[in-house]
This record gives structure tokens, C-alpha cells and sequence, in this order.
């Protein structure tokens, strides 16, 4: 006990119970070295941080994927945990993408046991959905990953965040740095939950780096990394740029329902998906917007280039970013004042005290399946195989005024609209308008859109004409077989379970 | 009175293309059986036009094949499938007389009687691709009255010519002479095709020269000009406003049996009347121009 502390407090039966100050760096030893006050987080390597954080067999280890393909953070640190002998973890992913085929054999040797993750693509996905797993991954939404975060089902023990830039105090961005992703939406939800936070990052910035996406007081460790991911790669996929006439012809479909949806006023706000047609359809807003000289209060969600591209016009007064698609995005979020960085928690989760995507008039989404009753596949391709993502969907169908899905009717010879969707993300009550290249259906739930749309001279089908077009071009498709094991759960963004994926047969 | 601003070339051995083209809306869809086709998939390409033109999604829009010339080893078989299986138009190649056609009408006639279809129904276009085709375009366009219209097809005719694609010059004279005959003959005129479809910019401008020249319309190959051209070729707010007073005063005239009608103390004749009926036509396919 320190001296003076003692002296004066000694015998005194109001602090019965308490603990006695013991010296301004008893608790705090970093204190009192002035290298270590500034240092102490910064570890040699990723090693060492993990063996600083704690880290047990059993626990769940948490990522975000805002470097899309271009991710170099997941496999490299999965890798690290398999040579460091650790087994038996769960992988907390916000999300999972075709260059996490290297996470197999970590599955296979039982280093990850478990995976929550919005979706899943290319060999992992092809090898979970044929039974790799004994568990089922869970399918969460991008809202519906901060619900069971908040609710205590999903703990994350440590966040393994990659930044462009981060000091040594653990201020990080995305904006900074060589390899930028530009927002932080996913880790920010991360670095707020861990219980202990690492942050790779490529650039040790001076203090204090700003804008700080994640501050200081979220961050426990931070090692600096060659490379945390390839900010090239992001657009490449479901973010890509299209020149094909059909997801043209769609997009430009797209843009005439959301001009006479109702909608369509000063300050609307709107949201584009990804996916090719989804994201095409702004470049056919900007001669509608000028048309009515009007302009958009906020675009929501992933940010892509031509979205920046209608802000820098002036067209879109403020961009509210959970994820940069491309690097026009990430540029645009460092440079102007109107493009501002959210989370994922303020984006979409319906137990946030404040989701941005309450306040969204049109969202456009992509769809791999949609039935009758409009419900949306996202997950599974027309081979039972997983080969999507959850993100957004569910969560700005729920919210948004009117949802827009775009899609071709016809993939490959196999139709889009089908009687039953393999996998239900979306259910079909929170879909207003079906997009396809060979016509419109609005859900009959929406007769008020129906009407304007019929009224400015819109292709208008009913749901059930789209897909008797399908079946009349490709046949009646064989059913998929699949085998009583369930290999992932999908659950709707409030936690509750909406569907199961079951194992494909061989 | 048919609209054909847009006919949009289709290779026809490429089966996923014939399987959703309909959904792209142009005025005409021509499949083509010719030169967008290898001497390998001649077979196979009529084999799935044969097909194509007798499914339902195309009933709503107007079809056209592009045969093989009728002196080589294609051209008779293409056309056998082609009437057969209800083309509404039936492309000759390489016209460069009233002799091509007229061989052409012969054996159509002949497979109509055949094959049970209306006599007379299936229509003929003529492309003009040479130097001679030009000096008898009149004679040409005259030659049927099965023949809907004439298409000048540029690459073989600057060929011949012997020069190149450039600003539009090597086709000033080809242009107006087809036009003209086309005029002649009270048929319809089709412009060459634009072959770089990223450059938007080019093909507008084109689409604007042969407008103005009065084409009917243009050739198409790729899906994504043919809302462009549409757009283009849609009238202005202001000539709708003319055309409706317009047609408005001349029906006004007809129910009160006066020989002729004036409008703001102009004089409306057919002819006025007539262009601003196709205005309002215009403006009915596509709207106004945005």
C-alpha cells in the first residue's frame, strides 16, 4: 500500500472491502515508462499478438471482408493459428469469398469447427455445401451479424481486423495507407464487440491517425503486416462493371420503375446492391434525376463508382458507406465531406437504436432465384451449392419503401424465377417489384405500384407469366437431390431461422 | 404504316442469342444466315432460325432472314426453311439487279404454293452492297411489290468502291441514291451498320446525318443501340404539340367535309398530314425524345 494512502486510511471502516490507491502505475504499469506508454500495444509480430491476446482452443476468431477477393488477412492468420496448434475454433467472418479456398484444409485437420459468415463462395462453399463440415455454418445477414452479436450468441473472443493505416495507438482507417478498402464498416462492429481487438495494419501512420475509423480505446493489439489485402480485387465478382446489353437492358428497367415508382421526389434515397445490373442502374438515374431536376438526400449501402460519380455531380447530397466496392469509393470517402464512413450496426441491424436503413425509399438487389410468392434465393445456385451471400438483402428489403430485385429470367438455360426457391433469404412479402429482362412483375401485395408503373407504359407480367416464359425457353429443370444432412442455417436478420441448407447429393 | 427504325442483326448459329433477342424491342430482328455465319455452321445456323421463327416470343415482332445468295450452295436451302417456317421478310444479299429479286420473288412464289402458305405474303428486302447496286437502285427497289424496302450494306460497297469507312463520304452518293429509289418506289431505306458499339458519341452522330437524309432506320448489332436510336429518332415535345394540332384541324376538316384545312393560316395538305401522323407514331413506339 502506498504510504501516504495508508496513513489516512488506515482502520477506516467506510472502505471496508474496497482496494486502496497504490501508486499512479500500479494498475497502469506502462505508465511509467515513457517508451512503453506509447509502444505497448505495438507486438513483433502476429505471433506474438496472439499469444499477448489470450487466445484458447474453442474460442471464435472474428474478420471483416471488406477486401472482397482481394482479402489477404483471413487465410494468412488461419494459417498461423493451424501452425500454432489451435483447434476447434469458430470463424466469425463478416464474410466469406472464392480466395478463402485455403480455409479447407483448416476445416478438414479441425482448427475451424464452426462458421458464422453472411455467405460463402468458390471451392470452400462447393466443399461445405458437399458436407464438410459437421456442424452447419450459420448464414447471417449484414444487420442480422450485429444482432447475435448483441444478443450473446455470437462472442467474439478476437477480432484479427486488416487496416490500410493504423498508429501505433490502434487509430485506424481504410483511407490511409497504400492498400485502401476505404470503409471500415464491418470491423468497426468487430472492434466495438471483441473482447480483445488485434489490428494488422500495412502502414504505421503518426499519431494520432485521422479520420480514426476504429479509435484507440477499441484496439488491444497491433502488428504491422507486408500486405493485409488487394484493394484491386474488391470489384472484382458480384462489384463488377458491365457492358452486357442484357444486365443493361435490366438496369435500364430498373431505373423507369424507381422514376415512376412514387418515389421518385427531391431527397429520395436509394440503395443499389451489388450484382452487374444493380449496380448499372445508376448510370441510367442521372439523365432521369436531371429530367425532374432533382437530386437524392443519400445513397445507402455498398458505394460503388458511378454512385460517387452522381455525388461528384451533385446529384447524391451525401453517400453513408458500410462498404467501399471499388476504389472511386474509397477515394470519395477520403476526400469529401458529404461520403460518410458507418457500421454495419448503424446500417442495417434491426436491434440498433438507429438503422440507416429505415429511412431508404429504393433499394435495388440482385436475386440468383425468386419464387412465386417473391421470396429470394441469394444463397444457393440452381445446383443446391451455396455460392452467395446473405449481406444486405434482407435487411434493406425489410427496411426500404419499395425493394427492386434484378435479374435475368433466364442464367445459363436455367430460369431465375422458379416455383419454389431452393433457399428462402428474403421473404417474398418485403419484395414490391421483380426486374427481368423479358418483363416486370409487381407483387400483387403492391397494387398501388402496379398501377403507376402500368400507367407510364412499363412491360408489366404477372409473376407467374415470367415464369411460364422461363419454362416455355429452358424446359421444366430436374430437381436437385439432397440428403437429409443440413450443412447451413439461414437466419433472418432478427435472429429467428428462416431456412436450412441441407448437403448436396453427389 | 410499320416502324422499322431498328433491325437488329442476329448470328444465327448463336442459339442463346435467338432464344431471348425478342426482349430487346427493336422494330425488326433480322437473323442472319449469311456472313455472320461460318461456312461449318451453315446447317446448324438454319436449322435453329428455322426454329426460332416459329416461337411465340417472336410473334409480336417483325422477322427477318438474311439468306445466302441464291447462287451458292445455301441460298435456295435457307430460303426452303425460311418461307416455310413464316419469316415475315426474307433479306437478299448482294442485289445488283431487278433480276436478283425477281429470281428471288420466283422461287418464294413457288415455295408458298408448296408449303400451303399465302400466296403473296411473304415479304422481300433487298441489300444493295455493290457499285452496280447503287446505279440500279431505282430499277431494284421497283422489281416487286413484295419488296417492303432497301438496305445499303457498307462494308461490301466501299469495298467495291475501293475504299474505306471514314467520316460518311465514301457513302454520301450510295446513301442519297438508295434513299431516292427507295422514295421512288414508296418503300422503306435502311441505313449501313455502325461496328464500334462503345462508341456511342460516333453512332449518334451517324444516326443524326441519316435522319435528317430520311432513312427510315438503321441496321443494328448490338442490343444496346437500339434504345439509343429509338431515342434519337423519337420526336421533340414541341413537334408532338404541332402533329396533335395538326391532325386535330385536319379531322375537324374531313367531319366538316371542307376540301382544304389551315392551321394558324397555313395551309395543311395530305403530305402535312400524313408526316405529322407518323410523328405521332413515333412518339406512340417511344415516347418523346429525352
Amino acid at each position: 500500500m502506498n504510504d501516504c494512502a495508508n496513513s489516512r486510511l488506515l482502520g477506516t471502516p467506510a472502505i471496508a472491502g474496497l482496494e486502496a490507491f497504490e501508486g499512479f502505475s500500479h494498475r497502469a504499469p506502462h505508465l511509467a515508462s515513457a517508451d512503453l506508454k506509447h509502444t505497448r500495444k505495438l507486438c513483433d509480430s502476429l505471433e506474438d499478438a496472439v499469444r499477448r491476446c489470450g487466445l484458447q482452443d474453442g474460442m471464435t476468431i472474428s474478420f471483416h471482408h471488406a477486401f472482397r477477393e482481394g482479402d489477404k488477412t483471413i487465410n494468412h492468420v488461419v494459417e498461423l493459428l493451424a501452425r500454432m496448434g489451435f483447434r476447434n475454433l469458430t470463424l466469425a467472418s463478416s464474410s466469406l469469398l472464392n480466395c478463402n479456398a485455403p480455409l479447407i484444409e483448416h476445416i478438414r485437420s479441425g482448427v475451424i469447427t464452426r462458421i458464422y459468415t453472411s455467405g460463402m463462395r468458390g471451392k470452400l462453399a462447393d466443399a461445405i455445401s458437399h458436407g464438410l463440415m459437421e456442424h452447419p455454418v450459420t448464414i447471417h445477414s449484414h444487420g442480422g451479424r450485429v444482432k447475435l452479436i448483441q444478443s450473446g450468441e455470437l462472442k467474439l473472443d478476437v477480432a484479427f481486423l486488416g487496416v490500410s493505416s493504423s498508429d501505433a495507438f490502434g487509430n485506424a482507417n481504410g483511407v490511409g495507407g497504400r492498400s485502401r478498402c476505404g470503409s471500415l464498416g464491418y470491423a468497426k462492429v468487430d472492434a466495438q464487440f471483441a473482447n480483445k481487438v488485434i489490428l494488422l495494419t500495412e502502414e504505421l501512420a503518426p499519431f494520432p491517425n485521422t479520420p480514426a475509423s476504429i479509435s484507440q480505446d477499441r484496439v488491444d493489439y497491433i502488428v504491422k503486416v507486408d500486405q493485409v489485402g488487394d484493394p484491386s480485387k474488391i470489384s472484382v465478382g458480384a462489384a463488377r462493371i458491365t457492358s452486357n446489353p442484357r444486365e443493361l437492358l435490366i438496369a435500364r428497367y430498373a431505373a423507369d420503375v424507381i422514376e415512376h415508382s412514387g418515389y421518385f421526389e427531391q431527397g429520395f434515397s436509394l440503395q443499389t446492391g451489388s450484382g452487374a445490373s444493380s449496380t448499372a442502374a445508376t448510370r441510367f438515374l442521372e439523365s432521369r434525376m436531371l429530367r425532374k431536376g432533382i437530386t437524392a438526400g443519400f445513397a445507402l449501402g455498398g458505394i460503388t463508382g458511378g454512385i460517387v460519380d452522381l455525388h461528384r455531380k451533385g446529384l447524391i447530397e451525401k453517400l453513408v458507406d458500410t462498404q467501399s466496392f471499388d476504389g472511386d469509393a474509397a477515394e470519395s470517402l477520403r476526400t469529401s465531406p458529404g461520403h460518410i464512413e458507418i457500421s454495419t450496426n448503424e446500417y442495417a441491424n434491426p436491434g440498433s437504436k438507429g438503422a440507416y436503413c429505415d429511412r431508404l425509399d429504393v433499394v435495388i438487389l440482385s436475386a440468383l432465384e425468386v419464387d412465386l410468392d417473391f421470396n429470394v434465393n441469394v444463397i444457393t445456385g440452381s445446383d443446391g451449392v451455396m455460392r452467395g451471400a446473405s449481406g444486405g438483402h434482407c435487411d434493406v428489403a425489410a427496411a426500404a419503401n419499395l425493394s427492386i430485385v434484378v435479374a435475368p429470367l433466364i442464367r445459363s438455360r436455367i430460369p431465375t424465377v422458379v416455383d419454389k426457391v431452393t433457399t428462402i433469404v428474403t421473404p417474398g412479402e418485403c419484395i414490391g417489384v421483380l426486374v427481368t429482362d423479358h418483363g416486370i412483375a409487381v407483387n400483387p401485395r403492391r397494387p398501388e405500384i402496379a398501377e403507376r408503373l402500368k400507367a407510364a407504359g412499363l412491360p408489366l407480367m404477372t409473376i407467374e407469366e415470367l415464369h411460364a416464359r422461363a419454362i416455355a425457353i429452358t424446359g421444366e429443370p430436374a430437381p436437385i437431390e439432397f440428403l437429409d444432412k443440413v450443412v447451413g442455417i439461414i437466419r433472418y436478420r432478427d435472429g429467428s431461422v428462416i431456412d436450412v441448407v441441407r448437403q448436396v447429393k453427389d | 404504316m410499320k416502324l422499322r427504325r431498328s433491325m437488329l442483326f442476329l448470328p444465327g448459329a448463336n442459339a442463346a442469342m435467338l432464344s431471348t433477342a425478342f426482349v430487346y424491342r427493336p422494330d425488326s430482328i433480322m437473323f442472319d444466315l449469311e456472313d455472320a455465319v461460318s461456312l461449318r455452321e451453315k446447317d446448324s445456323a438454319r436449322l435453329l432460325v428455322f426454329h426460332a421463327l416459329q416461337n411465340p416470343a417472336y410473334d409480336d415482332i417483325e422477322t427477318v432472314v438474311r439468306i445466302n445468295p441464291l447462287n451458292t450452295p445455301f441460298g435456295l436451302k435457307d430460303l426452303e426453311a425460311v418461307v416455310r417456317a413464316g419469316a415475315d421478310i426474307v433479306r437478299l444479299p448482294k442485289t445488283d439487279s431487278a433480276d436478283d429479286v425477281l429470281a428471288l420473288e420466283a422461287q418464294v412464289a413457288r415455295i408458298e404454293r408448296e408449303c400451303g402458305r399465302e400466296p403473296g405474303s411473304t415479304q422481300l428486302m433487298a441489300a444493295i452492297e455493290s457499285a452496280s447496286g447503287v446505279v440500279n437502285a431505282v430499277a431494284i427497289a421497283r422489281a416487286s411489290p413484295r419488296l417492303v424496302g432497301i438496305a445499303l450494306a457498307g462494308f461490301d460497297y466501299v469495298m467495291d468502291m475501293q475504299t474505306e469507312r471514314g467520316d460518311g463520304t465514301e457513302l454520301f452518293y450510295a446513301r442519297c441514291a438508295v434513299l431516292h429509289a427507295a422514295r421512288v418506289a414508296g418503300i422503306d431505306a435502311f441505313d449501313v451498320v455502325y461496328a464500334d458499339v462503345n462508341d456511342e458519341a460516333g453512332f449518334l452522330k451517324e444516326v443524326e446525318l441519316i435522319r435528317k437524309l430520311g432513312f427510315n432506320g438503321k441496321s443494328l448489332i448490338n442490343p444496346r443501340q437500339i434504345e439509343l436510336l429509338h431515342n434519337a429518332y423519337a420526336p421533340t415535345e414541341e413537334e408532338v404539340e404541332y402533329s396533335q394540332r395538326v391532325v386535330a384541324a385536319a379531322e375537324k376538316g374531313e367531319r366538316e367535309g371542307l376540301g382544304v384545312v389551315s392551321l394558324n393560316g397555313r395551309m395543311i395538305d395530305a403530305p402535312v398530314i400524313n408526316h405529322a401522323r407518323r410523328v405521332l407514331q413515333r412518339a406512340e413506339a417511344s415516347g418523346v425524345r429525352k
